[in-house]
């Protein structure tokens, strides 16, 4: 269960990003929607939605709708995880959102994020209008029924409700120190 | 008759349909097999089985997908790549065929 519920304030953070650069929430502040993903390197489930991450963002940058890619996992247990690992990646898929890294956990803890991928989708006013997951196929991206964020992020930018506030997140659990 | 072992670490979802695939996979080749299924819960089963990652499938002792020397035992998710190139928490059917082809002589 997220610390944070549908109507709640985005929780504020300043991460070092892949890029070389630190990225603060703050930071986005002109964007109609920030989209906080909590994710990582090595896991499969992650893995299998990268790609749908890229897709969203290209679809919905010229709409002012900003990803976030957080990854909060311990390194020690998970070398994957790493920093420089998160860098190689991000470069191996284009990533086309900031990769940040959240090496102390805190901002995994204080969203209360538990799986990877998790995904939270903050309004205007960085309100949070959708969280769970990000569709209802990660093995089949041509059969998916369901594209929940595409749906929340649709109703947010037409000022409506996400259909599906909440889903449960489906991947790995996060892994804490 | 085959010997197949089906290990799982229970905070990966994918769990369940990877036993399904396997089942259907037995039933569709028709090969008769003893499955045995294991959850892994500790670090040091993990080490126990060689396991790393869930799901992990042994055909006669030996994995369907044999990881890298290199590659960690431990509580975690397991990527199978598929044919298309793509990243699936699932192992790929003719992954699974093909060892259990193979281990019943065919």
């Amino acid at each position: 269960m997220s610390n944070l519920k549908i109507g709640d304030k985005a929780i504020v953070f300043d991460l070092p990003g892949v890029d070389g650069k630190r990225h603060s929430l703050a930071g986005y502040a002109g964007k109609e929607i920030v989209v906080v993903i909590f994710t990582c390197n090595h896991c499969p489930y992650a893995r299998a939605w990268e790609d749908r991450f890229v897709q969203i963002q290209a679809d919905y940058i010229a709409k002012g709708v900003q990803l976030l890619a957080i990854s909060s996992n311990d390194a020690v247990k998970h070398p994957d995880d790493g920093f420089e690992k998160m860098k190689e990646r991000a470069a191996e898929k284009s990533f086309n959102f900031p990769y940040l890294y959240d090496e102390s956990q805190e901002v995994a803890g204080a969203y209360g994020a538990q799986r990877t991928p998790e995904v939270f989708v903050f309004d205007r006013q960085r309100i949070l209008r959708y969280q769970g997951t990000v569709d209802d196929n990660y093995e089949e991206p041509a059969a998916v029924k369901t594209p929940y964020l595409r749906q929340a992020l649709d109703a947010v930018l037409a000022g409506k409700s996400a259909p599906t506030p909440e889903t449960a997140a489906v991947g790995c659990t996060i892994k804490w120190k | 008759m085959v010997r197949v072992s089906f290990l799982y670490y229970e905070d990966c979802p994918s769990h369940k349909l990877a036993l399904e695939r396997l089942n259907q996979v037995l039933a569709d080749e028709g090969i008769d097999a003893a499955v045995e299924i294991v959850k892994v819960e500790t670090d040091a089963q993990a080490e126990q089985w060689r396991f790393v990652g869930s799901p992990t499938i042994l055909v006669e002792g030996r994995d369907i997908d044999p990881p890298a020397p290199s590659a960690q035992f431990a509580l975690t998710c397991r990527a199978y790549r598929r044919e298309d190139g793509r990243i699936s928490p699932l192992p790929p059917p003719e992954l699974i065929s093909r060892s259990l082809r193979a281990a019943a002589g065919r």
